[in-house]
Protein backbone atom coordinates (compact mmCIF):
# COMPACT_ATOMS: atom_id res chain seq x y z
CA UNK A 1 0.00 0.00 0.00
CA UNK A 2 2.97 2.49 0.63
CA UNK A 3 4.14 1.57 -2.71
CA UNK A 4 0.65 2.80 -3.96
CA UNK A 5 0.52 5.76 -1.89
CA UNK A 6 4.15 6.45 -3.43
CA UNK A 7 3.37 5.81 -6.74
CA UNK A 8 0.33 8.70 -6.53
CA UNK A 9 1.93 11.30 -5.03
CA UNK A 10 4.96 11.47 -7.09
CA UNK A 11 2.86 10.58 -10.77
CA UNK A 12 0.02 12.90 -9.03
CA UNK A 13 3.07 15.80 -8.47
CA UNK A 14 4.10 15.34 -12.13
CA UNK A 15 0.81 15.88 -13.57
CA UNK A 16 -0.07 19.02 -11.47
CA UNK A 17 3.26 20.42 -12.05
CA UNK A 18 2.71 19.71 -15.87
CA UNK A 19 -0.64 20.89 -15.87
CA UNK A 20 0.27 24.82 -14.39
CA UNK A 21 3.73 24.78 -16.40
CA UNK A 22 1.38 24.56 -19.57
CA UNK A 23 -0.82 27.43 -18.04
CA UNK A 24 2.07 29.29 -17.22
CA UNK A 25 5.03 29.01 -19.85
CA UNK A 26 5.80 32.18 -21.49
CA UNK A 27 7.37 29.71 -24.86
CA UNK A 28 4.35 27.40 -26.48
CA UNK A 29 7.45 25.22 -26.62
CA UNK A 30 7.86 24.68 -22.45
CA UNK A 31 4.27 24.66 -22.33
CA UNK A 32 4.73 21.62 -24.53
CA UNK A 33 7.60 20.01 -22.60
CA UNK A 34 5.04 20.47 -19.40
CA UNK A 35 2.44 19.07 -21.24
CA UNK A 36 4.75 15.63 -21.99
CA UNK A 37 4.91 15.51 -17.93
CA UNK A 38 1.44 15.65 -17.19
CA UNK A 39 1.01 12.77 -19.74
CA UNK A 40 3.46 10.84 -18.66
CA UNK A 41 2.13 11.42 -15.02
CA UNK A 42 -1.34 10.04 -16.41
CA UNK A 43 -0.25 6.95 -17.72
CA UNK A 44 1.59 6.11 -14.75
CA UNK A 45 -1.52 6.84 -12.62
CA UNK A 46 -2.93 3.81 -15.59
CA UNK A 47 -0.47 1.62 -14.71
CA UNK A 48 -1.14 2.03 -11.07
CA UNK A 49 -4.89 1.34 -12.21
CA UNK A 50 -4.15 -1.61 -13.55
CA UNK A 51 -5.37 -0.29 -16.96
CA UNK A 52 -1.41 -1.34 -18.88
CA UNK A 53 -2.84 -1.39 -22.95
CA UNK A 54 -4.32 2.19 -21.97
CA UNK A 55 -0.87 3.40 -20.64
CA UNK A 56 0.84 2.25 -23.64
CA UNK A 57 -1.41 3.54 -25.94
CA UNK A 58 -1.25 7.06 -23.68
CA UNK A 59 2.50 7.19 -23.98
CA UNK A 60 2.88 6.45 -27.61
CA UNK A 61 -0.12 8.09 -28.93
CA UNK A 62 -0.36 11.59 -26.95
CA UNK A 63 3.68 11.53 -25.76
CA UNK A 64 4.88 10.24 -29.43
CA UNK A 65 2.57 11.65 -31.82
CA UNK A 66 0.04 14.63 -30.70
CA UNK A 67 2.93 16.63 -28.47
CA UNK A 68 5.41 15.75 -31.28
CA UNK A 69 2.73 17.43 -33.71
CA UNK A 70 2.12 20.58 -31.60
CA UNK A 71 5.99 20.84 -31.51
CA UNK A 72 6.25 20.27 -35.08
CA UNK A 73 3.95 23.19 -35.94
CA UNK A 74 5.35 25.76 -33.52
CA UNK A 75 8.44 25.05 -35.55
CA UNK A 76 7.28 25.16 -38.99
CA UNK A 77 5.18 28.39 -38.31
CA UNK A 78 8.53 30.22 -36.14
CA UNK A 79 6.12 31.04 -33.68
CA UNK A 80 7.87 30.39 -30.73
CA UNK A 81 8.35 33.08 -29.74
CA UNK A 82 7.45 34.50 -25.80
CA UNK A 83 3.82 35.77 -24.44
CA UNK A 84 4.54 38.38 -22.14
CA UNK A 85 2.04 37.01 -19.10
CA UNK A 86 2.46 39.82 -17.11
CA UNK A 87 -0.24 42.29 -18.82
CA UNK A 88 -4.08 41.13 -18.94
CA UNK A 89 -5.22 42.19 -22.22
CA UNK A 90 -8.66 41.77 -20.79
CA UNK A 91 -9.67 43.62 -17.91
CA UNK A 92 -11.12 41.39 -15.10
CA UNK A 93 -10.46 38.18 -17.40
CA UNK A 94 -8.57 36.48 -15.02
CA UNK A 95 -10.43 36.91 -12.31
CA UNK A 96 -13.20 35.79 -14.18
CA UNK A 97 -11.69 32.89 -15.40
CA UNK A 98 -10.80 31.77 -11.59
CA UNK A 99 -13.77 32.18 -10.63
CA UNK A 100 -15.35 29.36 -13.18
CA UNK A 101 -12.56 27.26 -13.04
CA UNK A 102 -12.77 27.14 -9.25
CA UNK A 103 -16.41 26.96 -9.74
CA UNK A 104 -16.17 23.82 -11.77
CA UNK A 105 -14.01 22.46 -9.53
CA UNK A 106 -15.78 23.29 -6.43
CA UNK A 107 -18.87 21.58 -8.13
CA UNK A 108 -17.00 18.21 -9.52
CA UNK A 109 -15.65 17.39 -5.76
CA UNK A 110 -18.79 18.52 -3.74
CA UNK A 111 -20.53 16.15 -6.30
CA UNK A 112 -18.03 14.07 -5.61
CA UNK A 113 -18.17 14.19 -1.86
CA UNK A 114 -21.63 14.48 -1.53
CA UNK A 115 -22.01 10.47 -2.90
CA UNK A 116 -19.20 9.57 -0.30
CA UNK A 117 -17.23 8.30 -3.16
CA UNK A 118 -19.37 5.23 -3.20
CA UNK A 119 -20.43 4.18 -6.61
CA UNK A 120 -23.99 2.29 -7.18
CA UNK A 121 -24.39 -0.32 -9.82
CA UNK A 122 -21.42 -2.43 -10.25
CA UNK A 123 -21.86 -5.27 -12.35
CA UNK A 124 -19.71 -7.71 -12.01
CA UNK A 125 -16.04 -8.64 -10.86
CA UNK A 126 -13.05 -8.35 -13.49
CA UNK A 127 -11.28 -11.05 -13.94
CA UNK A 128 -8.02 -10.71 -13.34
CA UNK A 129 -6.71 -13.61 -14.54
CA UNK A 130 -7.36 -12.41 -18.30
CA UNK A 131 -4.65 -9.48 -19.12
CA UNK A 132 -6.74 -6.01 -19.53
CA UNK A 133 -5.89 -5.46 -23.00
CA UNK A 134 -8.39 -9.07 -23.78
CA UNK A 135 -11.13 -7.48 -21.66
CA UNK A 136 -10.71 -4.22 -23.59
CA UNK A 137 -10.80 -6.04 -27.13
CA UNK A 138 -13.63 -8.20 -25.91
CA UNK A 139 -15.39 -5.18 -24.74
CA UNK A 140 -14.59 -2.91 -28.41
CA UNK A 141 -15.63 -5.49 -30.43
CA UNK A 142 -18.84 -7.01 -29.03
CA UNK A 143 -20.51 -4.01 -27.16
CA UNK A 144 -18.97 -0.62 -28.87
CA UNK A 145 -18.84 -2.51 -32.11
CA UNK A 146 -20.89 0.52 -33.65
CA UNK A 147 -19.17 3.08 -32.32
CA UNK A 148 -15.69 1.28 -33.02
CA UNK A 149 -16.68 1.70 -37.09
CA UNK A 150 -18.39 5.25 -36.24
CA UNK A 151 -14.56 6.21 -35.14
CA UNK A 152 -13.04 5.27 -38.91
CA UNK A 153 -15.09 7.27 -40.13
CA UNK A 154 -14.27 10.04 -38.16
CA UNK A 155 -11.14 9.64 -38.35
CA UNK A 156 -11.53 9.49 -42.47
CA UNK A 157 -13.53 12.99 -41.93
CA UNK A 158 -10.77 14.72 -39.89
CA UNK A 159 -8.09 13.41 -42.40
CA UNK A 160 -10.12 15.23 -45.32
CA UNK A 161 -10.91 18.29 -43.78
CA UNK A 162 -6.79 18.57 -42.60
CA UNK A 163 -5.80 18.16 -46.24
CA UNK A 164 -8.27 20.73 -47.22
CA UNK A 165 -7.73 23.31 -44.63
CA UNK A 166 -3.97 23.24 -45.00
CA UNK A 167 -3.49 23.10 -48.38
CA UNK A 168 -2.05 26.43 -50.46
CA UNK A 169 -5.42 27.30 -52.68
CA UNK A 170 -4.12 27.86 -56.18
CA UNK A 171 -5.29 30.38 -59.10
CA UNK A 172 -8.53 29.04 -60.18
CA UNK A 173 -8.42 27.18 -63.43
CA UNK A 174 -10.64 28.99 -66.27
CA UNK A 175 -14.16 27.50 -66.43
CA UNK A 176 -16.26 29.99 -68.41
CA UNK A 177 -16.01 29.25 -72.13
CA UNK A 178 -16.29 33.15 -73.57
CA UNK A 179 -13.17 33.97 -71.42
CA UNK A 180 -10.62 33.31 -73.55
CA UNK A 181 -12.03 34.88 -76.62
CA UNK A 182 -13.21 38.65 -74.05
CA UNK A 183 -9.59 38.32 -73.14
CA UNK A 184 -8.15 38.53 -76.24
CA UNK A 185 -10.35 41.28 -77.45
CA UNK A 186 -9.35 42.76 -73.94
CA UNK A 187 -5.60 42.19 -74.60
CA UNK A 188 -6.05 43.84 -78.08
CA UNK A 189 -7.50 46.93 -76.84
CA UNK A 190 -4.48 47.55 -74.11
CA UNK A 191 -2.43 46.60 -77.10
CA UNK A 192 -3.86 49.86 -79.54
CA UNK A 193 -3.82 51.91 -75.95
CA UNK A 194 -0.12 51.16 -75.68
CA UNK A 195 0.58 51.57 -79.58
CA UNK A 196 -1.13 54.87 -78.86
CA UNK A 197 1.18 56.15 -75.90
CA UNK A 198 3.66 54.50 -77.09
CA UNK A 199 3.22 57.27 -80.23
CA UNK A 200 2.56 60.04 -78.01
CA UNK A 201 5.75 59.29 -75.84
CA UNK A 202 8.00 58.59 -79.44
CA UNK A 203 6.94 62.22 -80.49
CA UNK A 204 8.06 63.78 -76.96
CA UNK A 205 11.53 61.77 -77.08
CA UNK A 206 11.65 62.79 -80.48
CA UNK A 207 11.31 66.75 -79.55
CA UNK A 208 13.40 66.05 -76.47
CA UNK A 209 16.38 64.86 -79.00
CA UNK A 210 15.25 68.17 -81.11
CA UNK A 211 15.60 70.06 -77.77
CA UNK A 212 18.97 68.67 -77.14
CA UNK A 213 20.09 68.92 -80.48
CA UNK A 214 18.75 72.66 -80.20
CA UNK A 215 21.18 72.84 -76.73
CA UNK A 216 23.75 70.91 -78.48
CA UNK A 217 24.07 73.71 -80.95
CA UNK A 218 23.36 76.40 -78.70
CA UNK A 219 26.39 75.15 -77.06
CA UNK A 220 28.45 74.97 -80.20
CA UNK A 221 27.89 78.53 -81.39
CA UNK A 222 28.70 79.54 -77.55
CA UNK A 223 31.95 78.03 -77.81
CA UNK A 224 32.93 79.48 -81.17
CA UNK B 1 1.07 7.03 10.15
CA UNK B 2 1.81 7.79 6.28
CA UNK B 3 1.53 4.09 5.67
CA UNK B 4 -1.50 3.91 7.02
CA UNK B 5 -3.31 6.47 4.60
CA UNK B 6 -4.86 4.30 1.58
CA UNK B 7 -4.92 5.72 -1.69
CA UNK B 8 -8.82 5.08 -2.63
CA UNK B 9 -10.21 5.64 -5.76
CA UNK B 10 -11.70 8.86 -4.77
CA UNK B 11 -8.00 10.41 -4.79
CA UNK B 12 -7.39 9.57 -8.37
CA UNK B 13 -11.25 11.08 -9.33
CA UNK B 14 -10.26 14.53 -7.08
CA UNK B 15 -6.74 14.89 -8.89
CA UNK B 16 -8.92 14.86 -12.51
CA UNK B 17 -11.13 17.40 -11.07
CA UNK B 18 -8.24 19.25 -10.37
CA UNK B 19 -6.51 18.67 -13.42
CA UNK B 20 -9.70 19.55 -15.59
CA UNK B 21 -10.19 22.66 -13.53
CA UNK B 22 -6.82 23.66 -14.38
CA UNK B 23 -6.54 23.20 -18.24
CA UNK B 24 -10.32 25.14 -17.81
CA UNK B 25 -8.47 27.94 -16.27
CA UNK B 26 -5.56 27.78 -18.65
CA UNK B 27 -8.00 27.58 -22.17
CA UNK B 28 -9.94 30.59 -20.59
CA UNK B 29 -6.62 32.53 -19.69
CA UNK B 30 -4.45 31.88 -22.18
CA UNK B 31 -4.31 33.76 -26.10
CA UNK B 32 -1.98 31.62 -27.58
CA UNK B 33 -4.30 29.51 -29.63
CA UNK B 34 -1.61 26.67 -29.56
CA UNK B 35 -1.64 26.63 -25.78
CA UNK B 36 -5.27 26.77 -25.42
CA UNK B 37 -5.24 23.53 -27.53
CA UNK B 38 -2.66 22.26 -25.05
CA UNK B 39 -4.95 23.07 -22.35
CA UNK B 40 -8.16 21.29 -24.09
CA UNK B 41 -5.38 18.30 -23.83
CA UNK B 42 -4.94 18.41 -20.58
CA UNK B 43 -8.61 18.61 -19.92
CA UNK B 44 -9.36 15.74 -22.19
CA UNK B 45 -6.58 13.72 -20.30
CA UNK B 46 -8.55 14.12 -16.68
CA UNK B 47 -11.46 13.28 -17.85
CA UNK B 48 -9.87 9.93 -19.28
CA UNK B 49 -8.20 9.75 -15.64
CA UNK B 50 -11.41 9.86 -14.19
CA UNK B 51 -13.01 7.07 -16.87
CA UNK B 52 -10.23 4.82 -15.75
CA UNK B 53 -11.02 5.44 -12.25
CA UNK B 54 -14.54 4.61 -12.51
CA UNK B 55 -13.67 1.56 -14.52
CA UNK B 56 -12.15 0.18 -12.19
CA UNK B 57 -14.48 1.04 -9.20
CA UNK B 58 -17.91 -0.08 -11.28
CA UNK B 59 -15.16 -3.78 -12.31
CA UNK B 60 -16.41 -2.93 -15.79
CA UNK B 61 -14.41 -2.09 -18.38
CA UNK B 62 -16.46 -0.01 -20.66
CA UNK B 63 -14.74 2.63 -18.95
CA UNK B 64 -11.57 1.96 -20.71
CA UNK B 65 -13.52 1.56 -24.05
CA UNK B 66 -14.31 4.85 -23.76
CA UNK B 67 -10.97 6.13 -22.94
CA UNK B 68 -10.33 4.28 -26.20
CA UNK B 69 -12.90 6.58 -28.06
CA UNK B 70 -11.44 9.71 -26.44
CA UNK B 71 -8.33 9.15 -27.54
CA UNK B 72 -9.23 8.90 -31.24
CA UNK B 73 -11.80 11.88 -30.73
CA UNK B 74 -8.62 13.70 -29.35
CA UNK B 75 -6.32 12.90 -32.05
CA UNK B 76 -8.82 14.07 -34.97
CA UNK B 77 -9.95 17.31 -33.19
CA UNK B 78 -5.81 17.64 -32.69
CA UNK B 79 -5.60 17.40 -36.80
CA UNK B 80 -8.33 19.73 -37.68
CA UNK B 81 -7.34 22.35 -34.86
CA UNK B 82 -4.00 22.47 -36.32
CA UNK B 83 -4.60 22.90 -39.31
CA UNK B 84 -6.80 25.50 -39.11
CA UNK B 85 -4.38 27.03 -36.67
CA UNK B 86 -1.65 26.73 -39.15
CA UNK B 87 -4.01 28.38 -41.82
CA UNK B 88 -4.61 31.36 -39.50
CA UNK B 89 -1.31 31.91 -38.37
CA UNK B 90 0.37 31.41 -42.16
CA UNK B 91 -1.74 34.46 -43.05
CA UNK B 92 -0.95 36.18 -39.74
CA UNK B 93 1.80 35.36 -37.85
CA UNK B 94 1.31 36.93 -34.78
CA UNK B 95 -2.45 36.16 -34.31
CA UNK B 96 -3.95 35.52 -31.63
CA UNK B 97 -7.38 34.04 -30.55
CA UNK B 98 -9.17 36.86 -31.29
CA UNK B 99 -8.38 36.99 -34.68
CA UNK B 100 -10.08 33.69 -35.56
CA UNK B 101 -12.10 36.15 -37.16
CA UNK B 102 -9.83 36.55 -40.05
CA UNK B 103 -10.74 32.96 -41.41
CA UNK B 104 -14.38 34.30 -42.94
CA UNK B 105 -14.53 34.27 -46.41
Amino acid sequence: MTVELFVFVLAGAACLAGAIGVILSENPVHAALSLVGTLFGIAVLFVAQEANFLAAVQVIVYAGAIVVLFLFVIMLLGVDRTDDLRVEPLVGQRAAAAVVSLGVLALTVGALASTGYEVTGVVGEIDDTVPDIERLGASLFTDYLYAFEITSVLLVIAVVGAVLLARRTRAPEIVDPGQRERAEEVADRIAAAEEKVGHVNGHRRHVVTDDADADADADEEVRS
Amino acid sequence: MIAALEVTPAWYLVLGALLFSIGAFGLLVRRNPLVMFMCVELMLNAVTLTFVTFSRMLQDTGGQSTVVFVLVVAAAEVVVGLAIIVALLRRRPHATADDAALLEG
